[in-house]
């Protein structure tokens, strides 16, 4: 384990874990990667130091201990999705590293990219031992064309060090692992779809059941994790799941990476545990609001439900407390918006991104999507209806649960809170009343 | 990798699976079969749930949204199209949240569809206005602009108008699954994305339509047909396809007599909703301006001049009682694409009133001697033949053996069949054939043969004793994957180790395999083929590949030199009894001249008159003009083909789309079908050759198929069928009795045309939309 973080702790409730090795040059090489404790767990999974292997049951029992949840969007419990592997069989199984990250609000899974790319060779590697497969594939996010090069040349280190290929450092356990990029669309980040991309095939997603534990990537039994989720499994292994547990809260282990974004003083990302306040991640790591006082917070990525200021400000950060409170954890993109943005700009702009992102393949989300860009812009215009409010909400409730993947409803369920925890500001804008926030507008916050 | 050999274990040891199981749809208990799809088992209960995207037996696309229901411990509406059955299941489809779903997909879908049915070529017959009728909207909330983007013309026949599309994906599936062509695909993403032609701007396919037809709406069109009518101002004849021996069930669409196109909407034949690019677009050679209006008599000059009917008729039968009177010889050579009904009253004509057995057709498959071959040895009492398979049977078979011949290009229905046997029934296909044929890509074996003959090679099959067997290049496909989703071109057929020895091998190990075969084998190969599916387990079956729309029905009705009608023997007294008796009127006892035969007497100015009727044989055995000056030639034709040219008289007939009759398929389906078009100036085979009958004084009845069918019915062996499957719209499946034919001397004469997807001899060279496709597909 590193000495001391090469990036220091934002603030003292950090908990580097994920983030241990961010900043730090050695991470880099194999060499550095080993001399900052990288390795250790695969050696213990493997029985490399000395001691006795670890029984791939046994890993996945250390996982399903930590309650490691997804860090990927739908917080499921990671050593529970492990274990839904059929054991023996014919088949090759696989294990996917979804690094498509494209979730407006969220840029975590590119920092370990960049950072610490072994640990995520590492936690791919367990993966592919608890659960019997003998190859992984990571999906980097096509956008990120620079970071297939960081990830081909830790792989490349890695297979020439003997960390991957056949017999891994004498164990017996052989793996491979190979980097593929996409090609720029937010759907292949959904599991399935990224399936079909990796096949080769347009990114669309799938029908479900069969699910991928049982038939995924060319047919056969696949576990696909987030990148932070396996970049998590290592520690985990290391020191323990009651360890990873106790940094969190029960059922919610571990601490986790937030993205933090928005009108706020401090934006970036930081590594807290689970139940952090978000009072607290908002005024003492990131520093305070910008511009103005707090109106709104996306909690999770763009496609969670929004929270008021009111709202936000009594909730902590873990899956349960914001799943009570009517939103998602989600990828832990944290947005922040002040009182200077206009809400109906913003759901236009969240809309923009939906519409042009859905993948075209089931009518709701790619007809709903588009009408509600089209009169979201027509309605901020200034060439709004009366009616057209209840209509926004009328069009996203019918998107909403009616389409083949989530895509749909991550469109509908932003537009529906904005609509109902703001409808006065869409009423400002009607009567061919000018925007109210005309004047600040450029600062929208979603990119 | 290739799937290994081996054999899939026995049910016995499998645990039984529930025959059924029980759910409840709106208060009503139903049973199905596990695995049924919820949208099916609806249905077939009469409880409609509408759908855009699901097509029964291609994958599941779960994308239209139409379909959904609720189903009880569910919180989320699930599509009917992709929820499997299960016991105890709960489903109501009649809900106020079903109904609102159902009213927004349709809203949802008509947010960028023009709404332009007045001119939309679907307009009347389109799924999305049905629809919009009884779930959508009488308002549209959608205020927004709509996305244009202008039509595309993909082909001849192809065309595609984005904005109309609705994306249920059917064309793409039906292409490459049904097809297994795969030249459509979608392209680009979200509200931009749309359906691509393999080709960027055009397609490089068969031409079939069956994406124009499988669309439901107005998205892609016929270049033959769009923008030429209103459905409702046509009306709708059912029909049999005039061009290949796979006799599919196409319906006409006609208005004032002209056929404006043929499609299978109501997928009520042999053919479900299957036809290829001749079934769907060649009916247009019955308007090709060449079409003969009038009767033709050559004048003293030597010019073929236009005159009356009854004046051709009368120059006619004034020759051949001439001629009669000279005791000169009478040739007569039958049609391919004639009805039963036409083709038996030739053969009648030509034995009994003009007192010859000169009678033949073009054959393309030796049906004799494969009835010959599954004879009972003499003595034994005749029975049905069962070994005759019909189309169908493919779909359902578990093992084909498919020697010689092309399906995917001279029978696009049986090839249509054979994947969907190897795709929807996991059937076993093997290939073997001298060509790289493209079924090889369904085929679990394919042997393609390096040397030797297709007969050559089932000569080995049936006694490999008997010296080694003919060299051959073995190749294997893996099973197809999941049949639902997603759905992927089949994978490139890989080489395996092995030859013919290891075909026959695999081969001995099928039950119950049906054996299609091509005009490779004639004669004794097709003893020797039959000797082989003797020896293979279960109860083997056969298909002869023949060519033309009748050419079966040619066989059948006993167009042939030494056959009768129901392949008896000419030569057999008792034969000739039973049809003397029959007809009222002796039958010349000696076998006759075959077509070659007659063309080499007209050569040596043995024959007098000869009578060609929808055929055109001196394609196939050219004349020496000259010759022709001793023979009176009269052709009965749709067109001035080469033979007519050197006709003293021609005869305009009418085409199989403009008559009533029945017809029979290369297996052996009878099919009825009704007058569809009309031509001014033409009349039936049958008016004409029974008004001939009448000027030599024998009465052949009222020219009226129903009446002569009845006649066949009762006078020709294997067609006694049954008249309410015929008036259903299915096929009967016609069996010639055991022992009834004797084995032909004359192999030689089965001459097939090898016609591609595109050609279909006299009536292709006269289909303006099949020359423009052949045009398309010529071109470097
Ligand atoms: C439209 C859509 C986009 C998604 N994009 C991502 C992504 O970029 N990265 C990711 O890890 N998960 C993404 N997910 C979630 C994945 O489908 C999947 O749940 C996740 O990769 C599982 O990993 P986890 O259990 O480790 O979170 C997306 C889901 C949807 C519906
Ligand atoms: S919900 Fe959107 S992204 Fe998902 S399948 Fe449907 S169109 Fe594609
Ligand atoms: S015409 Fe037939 S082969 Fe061509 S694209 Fe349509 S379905 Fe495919
Ligand atoms: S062209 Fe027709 S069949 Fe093809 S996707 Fe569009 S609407 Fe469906
Ligand atoms: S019919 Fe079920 S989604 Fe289209």
């Amino acid at each position: 384990m590193a000495e001391r973080p090469a990036y220091p702790a934002a603030h003292p409730a950090e908990v580097r874990v994920v983030s241990q090795r961010f900043g730090d040059p050695r991470a880099a090489t194999l060499a550095g990667y080993l001399d900052t404790g990288g390795y250790q767990a695969l050696g213990k999974a493997l029985g490399l130091n000395g001691g006795e292997a670890m029984a791939p049951e046994a890993i996945i029992e250390e996982v399903k201990k930590s309650s490691l949840r997804g860090r990927g969007g739908a917080g499921f419990p990671t050593g529970l999705k492990w274990s839904f592997i059929p054991k023996g069989g014919d088949k090759p199984k696989y294990v996917l590293c979804n690094a498509d990250e494209s979730e407006p609000g969220t840029c975590k899974d590119r920092l370990i990219l960049e950072h610490d790319p072994f640990a995520i060779i590492e936690g791919i590697t367990i993966a592919g031992r608890a659960i019997g497969a003998q190859r992984g594939f990571i999906y980097i996010r096509g956008e990120y064309r620079y970071v297939l090069d960081i990830m081909q040349r830790a792989l490349a280190e890695a297979y020439a060090a003997g960390y991957l290929g056949a017999n891994i450092r004498g164990s017996g356990f052989s793996f491979d692992i190979l980097a593929h990029t996409g090609a720029g669309a937010y759907e292949c980040g959904e599991e399935s779809a990224l399936m079909e991309s990796l096949e080769g095939k347009r990114g669309i997603p799938r029908l479900k059941p069969p699910f991928p534990a049982i038939s995924g990537l060319y047919g056969c039994p696949t576990v696909i994790n987030n990148v932070e989720t396996l970049a998590s499994v290592p520690p985990i292994i290391l020191r323990g799941g009651d360890w990873f547990l106790n940094i969190g809260l029960p059922k919610n282990g571990g601490p986790r990476l937030f993205s933090l974004s928005g009108q706020v003083q401090n934006r970036g990302v930081y590594e807290l545990p689970l139940g952090f306040p978000l009072r607290r991640l908002i005024e003492e790591v990131g520093g305070g609001v910008l511009g103005g006082s707090l109106k709104a917070v996306v909690p999770g990525g763009s496609s969670t439900p929004i929270f008021t200021a009111e709202e936000a400000l009594g909730l902590n950060l873990d899956y349960d407390s914001v799943g009570k409170a009517g939103s998602f954890l989600g990828s832990g993109g944290v947005v922040v918006i002040n009182d200077r943005t206009c809400m109906v700009r913003f759901a236009l702009r969240v809309m923009q991104f939906y519409r042009h992102e859905s993948c075209g393949w089931c009518v709701p989300c790619r007809e709903g999507t588009n009408w509600l860009q089209l009169a979201l812009t027509r309605f901020h215009r200034g060439d709004g209806r009366p009616e057209d409010v209840d209509l926004f909400t009328d069009v996203a409730q019918n998107i909403l649960g009616r389409t083949l993947c989530p895509l749909g409803d991550a469109a509908a369920m932003p537009i529906l809170s904005i609509v109902r925890k703001f409808r006065s500001e869409f009423e400002d804008h009607l009567h061919g009343r000018p925007c109210p926030f005309a004047a600040e507008s450029s600062a929208v916050p979603v990119a | 990798m290739p799937e290994t050999p081996s054999k899939p274990a026995p049910a016995a040891g499998a645990p039984a699976a529930p025959a059924e199981v029980h759910f409840t749809v709106n208060g009503h208990t139903l049973a199905a079969a596990p695995g049924t799809l919820l949208i099916e088992a609806c249905r077939a209960a009469n409880i409609e749930i509408p759908s855009f995207c699901y097509y029964p037996k291609l994958s599941l696309q779960a994308a239209c949204r139409m379909c959904l229901v609720e189903v009880e411990k569910i919180p989320k509406l699930q599509t009917a199209c992709t929820t499997v059955v299960a016991e105890g299941m709960v489903v109501h489809t009649e809900t106020p949240t079903v109904h609102a779903a159902r009213k927004s997909a349709i809203e949802f879908i008509l947010t960028n569809h023009p709404l332009d049915c007045p001119v939309c070529d679907a307009g009347g017959e389109c799924e999305l206005q049905d629809m919009t009728f009884r779930y959508g909207a009488a308002v549209s909330r959608f205020d927004e602009p709509k996305r244009h983007r202008d039509e595309q013309q993909w082909s001849p026949v192809v065309y595609y108008d984005r904005p109309r599309c609705i994306l249920c994906y059917r064309c793409v599936r039906v292409c490459g699954e049904g097809m297994d062509v795969w030249a459509l695909g979608v392209g680009n993403r979200g509200i931009l994305s749309t359906i691509l032609p393999n080709h960027q701007d055009h397609l490089e396919c068969e031409e079939c339509g069956m994406c124009i037809d499988i669309c439901p709406v107005g998205a892609l069109t016929s270049g033959a047909y769009r923008y030429q009518t209103r459905p409702w101002e046509m009306q709708h004849v059912g029909a049999i396809c005039a061009f290949c021996g796979d006799g599919c069930k196409t319906t006409l669409g006609v208005r004032n007599g002209v056929i404006l196109r043929g499609d299978n909407r109501d997928k009520n034949g042999i053919n479900g909703d299957f036809l290829c690019v001749k079934g769907r677009y060649g009916t247009d050679f019955t308007r090709h301006p060449e079409r003969l209006k009038s009767p033709l008599v050559r004048d003293a000059s030597g010019e073929l001049r236009p005159v009356s009917w009854a004046y051709a008729l009368e120059t006619i039968t004034d020759r051949w009682r001439g001629i009669q009177a000279a005791h000169g010889q009478f040739g007569v050579i039958g049609s391919t694409r004639c009805s039963n009904e036409e083709s038996y009253q030739l053969q009648k004509l030509a034995r009994r009133v003009l007192g010859t057995n000169h009678v033949d057709h073009h054959r393309s498959a030796d049906f004799p001697a494969l009835f010959d071959a599954l004879a009972q040895p003499a003595g034994a009492a005749a029975q049905p033949l069962p070994q005759l398979a019909d189309s169908g049977a493919l779909k359902t078979a578990k093992a084909v053996l498919l020697v010689g011949g092309d399906p995917t290009q001279e029978h696009p229905l049986l090839a249509w069949n054979l994947r969907w046997a190897h795709r929807l029934a996991g059937a076993s296909l093997y290939v073997l054939n001298r060509r790289d044929i493209r079924l090889r890509r369904q085929a679990r074996r394919m042997a393609l043969l390096t040397h030797g003959t297709e007969a050559d090679a089932v000569r080995y099959l049936a006694a490999p004793q008997r010296g080694d067997p003919p060299q051959a290049e073995l190749t294997a496909v893996s099973p197809p994957g999941d049949k639902r989703w997603p759905q992927t071109p089949p994978s490139t057929p890989q080489p395996i180790p092995g030859g013919l020895e290891e075909f026959r091998a695999e081969l001995a190990q099928e039950r119950d395999v049906i054996i299609v075969f091509g005009p490779e084998l004639t004669g004794d190969a097709v003893q020797a083929l039959v000797r082989f599916g003797a020896s293979l387990p279960g109860h083997t079956r056969y298909i002869a590949m023949a060519d033309n729309a009748n050419s079966r029905g040619a066989a059948d009705m006993g167009l042939y030199p030494d056959l009768l009608p129901g392949y008896l023997p000419v030569a057999d007294g008792a034969a000739r009894a039973h049809f003397a008796a029959a007809w009222g009127g002796d039958i010349p006892a000696a076998p006759g001249w075959n077509q070659r035969q007659m063309v080499e007497a007209v050569d040596r100015r043995e024959l007098d008159a000869l009578y060609v009727v929808g055929a055109n044989p001196f394609r196939l055995d050219p004349v020496n003009a000259a010759n022709l000056k001793s023979c009176f030639l009269v052709v009965q034709d749709l067109f001035l083909t080469e033979t007519a040219q050197a006709a003293d008289v021609v005869l305009p007939a009418l085409s199989l789309y403009e008559k009533s009759g029945t017809v029979t398929n290369t297996c052996g389906e009878v099919q009825s079908q009704r007058r569809g078009g009309s031509f001014e100036g033409a009349k039936t085979d049958m008016e004409i050759i029974h008004a001939l009958a009448r000027l030599l004084g024998a009465d052949f009845g009222r020219p009226d198929a129903d009446r002569v069918f009845s006649e066949i019915r009762a006078q020709v062996n294997g067609y006694d069928v049954s008249l309410v499957q015929l008036m259903a719209g299915r096929g009967a499946l016609a069996v010639p009795r055991d022992g009834a034919a004797p084995r032909q001397a004359a192999p030689q004469m089965i001459r097939p045309n090898h016609d591609s997807l595109f050609t279909a001899g006299t009536l292709g060279r006269y289909s303006a939309t099949l020359n423009a496709v052949l045009e398309k597909h010529s071109r470097p």
